[in-house]
């Protein structure tokens, strides 16, 4: 049994006091002395060219301090992608220009172009409606597929095709890929479309700039799920101030889902406005502009080929894709539909042929980038439909076709023809699980008594495979990115032998507060209680590049323990001296130092203590003090995979879709703390189910955002998700990072809607409906109704 | 948003064609039109307030008459802003022909908005535009033909901005008869 606070522990979250008492702090919680208020001036129009601002009538308004333009960013630099990606042809792709604010042209609904600050936030609202903007309407570019074929109308005018990069994975695979098509027995095909979906996190973002002229120094709090990142863009490639002058905080936050990871231009605007007017300035963004501003997700469509002899071998896998940018390219938007998808393709599954192409056009829409799950959502869903629907076309059970085609248990290492190695796995092992778990011998009878209740029970089924644990820095740094994907820690253990761990990943809803302390407590053989997960704050922590992609436990996590290694042989140099023993002689176990063989022992807080003060201490050849940082850098991508099965109620009346069972089984490697993984596909599944039936952004062909707010917006409820059967008992561990830990943020939005939406596609050929191949997410009544009987 | 209708007024297309061209006129049908100011060959400015579903906004604008063929038709367009309300901008293509009884006024209408009215209001944007060009050709009839026997004031004239007084039916044909 896991000791009570330790590794495999369900340990209460600590922070959730706090926060379930109302003493989180938030950025909008703080208040600066001196603080004035800014608001954006956002554009109307999808496009357009800005002719003229005048801002003079605004600078009159009563409270108002400044106001600024894209006129007042011309000298610094602008918002980089931070991944460049080569086209098929070997070029480098295009990268228009993202302004901090609009200039020249706006070009999305939402695009701000101009900026107010005044003593109040009131005032500065009230100050943006007096700009007299002058911008002569632009035809809008909405359709991707549209965008690609008029080129006279162009987004960017540097982008002269609205296309960033025409993307082959591999391209010197293509031709055999091809060839295995021309001779395939059997090719299935599906033509579909992922939804774009709009992030809501519960805290909208917000930022304070914070410009001190005594020392020079800026500090920025803000919504960020990686703070150091955050710092480094707006020195590196937007402000251009020096990283020792800049601290970027971020506090509490509240949510992510991705579209925290990306620098905005409201934070370098507002530390612009704080150094000219020498005072605090304050932004909270309100949900409107939330709809408008956050980086959207998803928004792919997708032709995909599967080709299979007749008794389901897959033979190859082909896709091409638009994959919508929106108007800028947000920081992480082109690896998105790229490397993490285009590398996911092969699934779980040995298919010997895959090819990938991906086209990433510019739209006058909202920036779009990673959202929970990041191109690997994509992926899995292209997949598993197509295989749904091949197996239909092929007669063979579901199960039985994914199952003769899984990757083996004795296959790893296998290397995938899309690029990946993945280290460890066993799908056929979370299949059974699902299999026994979903109690699928009673199907039948549970479709029986919905029939009875008038209702279509149908049973979906799909696998699921990430790439996580982000990422080998050398391996991404070939792929174009332009960071390192490392993380940091610092252990830094007290004179009185309590610990704080300073961690370069940032919690945001992950528990790292808890699960971390679990971690050190078990390592260090310590009480939790007395280890204190520090992050947030670039002034205090070490260069970590933050939380996404379900990496702050196989990434940071791996660093906390090569850490704690530190201090563990640090510990017994020191143990050692103060026992008069040889080093070598000193075991660690369970928080004490001892002379092996005999009772002879220094328990850590001596240790501690005995660094801090080295009265008794070997000066000449050790430095005092206990504290050490570690940078890890994974030697590969983690693999966590599983199998997800959705039962469905559809009422043939309205098209109404109830998911009635949802089961997971999935394999993430160890785990630390199972209540917390099980919160995580929860949550991961609530938004799966969300983009599988409710959500969807919807544009007008002017560009205009119809679901701008939560009467159009649909997200998930409670009463729109069942109670879920979580499982992820079936562990391989990761072979690779000390943890043996895989990551799991992301499982739930990734193999949920293809379940869901092979459930209703289930459902439907039960009762007959067997020409409906497929329906678009989000599978709304009026959708499912307009199938069954349009 | 589009949307097409006609009705049959009585009167004759000289009539008709005067009563469009008159600023007044079109101050009153316009729902919600507080000032019109400006002739039919320069165009107008208009202040207009409107509450679309949760967005109420006071749109300064302008407003054109185009392709105008006398006594057979012409294009109203307008174009107001609301602030941050946002934006609308709309055109009404205007087709008259003699017909029993009177002349056949025929006319679709085009409606885009923009800003806080498309992202919050448009869910209802379509019924709303309806509407608008109900009330605007009902009080239009009204104008021009006068009321029918024992007939109470319509409902529609008395929509609007608030404080707008209700126009007595049929003053334009007094007015032109005088």
């Amino acid at each position: 049994m896991p000791k009570d606070g330790g590794i495999g522990a369900s340990t209460l979250r600590r922070e959730d006091i706090r926060f379930l008492t109302g003493k989180g702090r938030y950025t909008a919680d703080i208040n600066l002395r001196g603080q004035a208020f800014a608001c954006f001036l956002r554009s109307e129009v999808a496009h357009g060219r800005i002719r003229s601002i005048d801002t003079s009538a605004a600078e009159e308004m009563p409270g108002v301090l400044a106001v600024m333009t894209g006129e007042d960013f011309t000298e610094v630099g602008g918002n980089p992608t931070g991944w460049l990606v080569q086209s098929r042809d070997g070029a480098t792709m295009k990268e228009p220009k993202r302004p901090v604010l609009a200039h020249g042209k706006v070009r999305h609904v939402g695009d701000a172009y101009a900026l107010v600050v005044a003593e109040t936030y009131e005032q500065a609202k009230d100050a943006c409606e007096a700009i007299e903007a002058d911008i002569e309407e632009l035809p809008a570019i909405v359709d991707m597929a549209a965008a690609v074929a008029d080129t006279t109308n162009r987004v960017h005018d540097e982008c002269d095709d609205n296309v960033v990069f025409d993307w082959g994975w591999i391209e010197e695979n293509r031709a055999a890929v091809d060839a295995a098509f021309e001779t395939a027995p059997h090719v299935t095909t599906l033509e579909l479309v992922n939804n774009r979906l709009s992030p809501n996190a519960m805290e909208p973002r917000a930022s304070i700039g914070d410009f001190d002229s005594g020392t020079g120094d800026y500090k920025l709090y803000t919504t960020s799920q990686n703070p150091h990142l955050t710092r480094l863009l707006i020195s590196a490639f937007v402000m251009g101030i020096p990283e020792n002058k800049l601290t970027v905080i971020a506090p509490d936050v509240g949510g992510g889902f991705g579209s925290k990871i990306y620098h905005y231009g409201e934070e370098a605007a507002v530390l612009a406005a704080s150094k000219r007017l020498d005072r605090p300035v304050k932004w909270v963004c309100d949900r409107s502009e939330a709809f408008l501003s956050d980086a959207h997700g998803r928004d792919h469509v997708t032709k995909i080929q599967l080709a299979t002899d007749m008794e389901g071998n897959f033979l190859a896998v082909r896709t091409e894709t638009l994959a919508n940018m929106g108007a800028y390219l947000s920081n992480f938007a082109t690896c998105t539909p790229t490397f993490l998808h285009g590398t996911l393709m092969a699934g779980p599954y040995k298919t010997p042929h895959v090819y990938v192409n991906v086209k990433a056009v510019m739209t006058n829409t909202v920036p779009v980038d990673a959202y929970r799950g990041a191109g690997r959502p994509e992926a899995t869903y292209s997949l598993e439909r197509v295989i749904d629907k091949a197996a239909d076309e092929l007669g063979i059970d579901p199960w039985e076709i994914r199952r003769k085609n899984f990757i083996d248990p004795d296959q790893f290492p296998y290397t995938t023809p899309v690029g990946l190695v993945y280290d460890t796995g066993n799908y056929h092992a979370t299949m059974d699980k699902l299999r026994e778990l979903s109690d699928v011998a009673g199907f039948e009878a549970r479709a029986t008594e919905s029939a009875a209740k008038g209702k279509l029970r149908g049973f979906g089924l799909s696998t699921w495979i990430e790439a996580c644990g982000i990422a080998p820095s050398n391996l991404v740094g070939v792929l174009g990115c332009r960071v390192g994907l490392y993380d940091a820690a610092t252990i830094r253990v007290n004179a009185t032998g309590n610990i704080s761990v300073l961690v370069g990943a940032h919690s945001h809803g992950q528990g790292h507060e808890t699960v971390f302390a679990q971690l050190i407590a078990e390592k260090l053989g310590v009480d939790a209680k007395s280890v204190e997960i520090v992050h947030g704050d670039t002034s205090k922590i070490p260069f970590g590049m933050g939380t996404y992609g379900s990496r702050s436990l196989a990434v940071c996590g791996s660093a906390m323990m090569k850490a704690a290694d530190k201090i563990i042989d640090k510990g017994k140099k020191i143990a050692a001296h103060m026992l008069e023993a040889a080093e070598g002689d000193i075991e660690f176990n369970d928080g004490s130092f001892s002379v092996a063989g005999t009772d002879r022992q220094k328990s850590f807080a001596e240790i501690a203590f005995s660094a801090y003060v080295p009265h008794n201490y070997p000066l000449e050849t050790l430095e005092p003090g206990l504290e050490e940082t570690a940078f890890y850098d994974p030697a590969n991508f983690t693999y966590p995979a599983g199998a997800y099965g959705c039962e469905v109620e559809v009422d043939p009346e309205t098209g109404g879709v109830d998911i009635v069972r949802f089961t997971c089984a999935d394999d993430f490697g160890n785990v630390i703390n199972p209540m917390i993984v099980a919160g995580q596909v929860h949550g991961g599944v609530a938004q799966g189910i969300g983009q599988a039936l409710l959500e969807g952004v919807v544009y007008n062909e002017d560009g205009q955002l119809l679901t701008g707010s939560y009467m159009d917006y649909a997200m998930p409820r409670a009463d729109d998700v069942p109670n879920f059967t979580v499982d992820h008992s079936c562990v391989t561990p990761c072979t690779h990072n000390p943890l043996g830990a895989k990551g799991c943020g992301e499982a739930g939005a990734i193999g949920t809607p293809p379940a869901v939406v092979n459930a209703v596609i289930d459902a439907l050929h039960r009762a007959g409906h067997r020409h409906i191949t497929h329906i678009d997410m989000p599978l709304t009544p009026s959708r499912v109704w307009t199938a069954m009987h349009g | 948003m589009q949307l097409a209708d006609q009705r049959t007024i009585a009167a004759d297309p000289a009539t008709v064609w005067a009563a469009i061209l008159d600023p007044e006129v079109l101050r009153v049908c316009i729902p919600g039109c507080e000032s019109l100011t400006g002739s039919p060959a320069e165009g107008y400015e208009a202040i207009v307030t409107q509450k679309v579903g949760p967005v109420k906004a006071r749109f300064t604008g302008h407003v054109t008459l185009s392709d105008m063929v006398e006594e057979q038709g012409l294009t109203i367009s307008g174009e107001g802003k609301g602030g941050a309300a946002g934006f609308a901008r709309g055109s009404a293509k205007l087709a008259m022909s003699p017909a029993e009884g009177g002349t056949l006024l025929s006319y679709e209408v085009d409606v885009h908005v923009g800003g806080k009215l498309a992202q919050l209001g448009s869910r209802i944007i379509d019924g709303f535009s309806r509407k608008m060009a109900d009330q605007f050709f009902e009080r239009f009839q009204s104008a021009v033909e006068g009321p029918s026997e024992g007939e109470d004031e319509p409902e529609a004239v008395a929509v609007g901005a608030e404080g707008e007084a209700p126009a007595k039916k049929g003053w334009f044909k007094r007015m032109i008869k005088r």
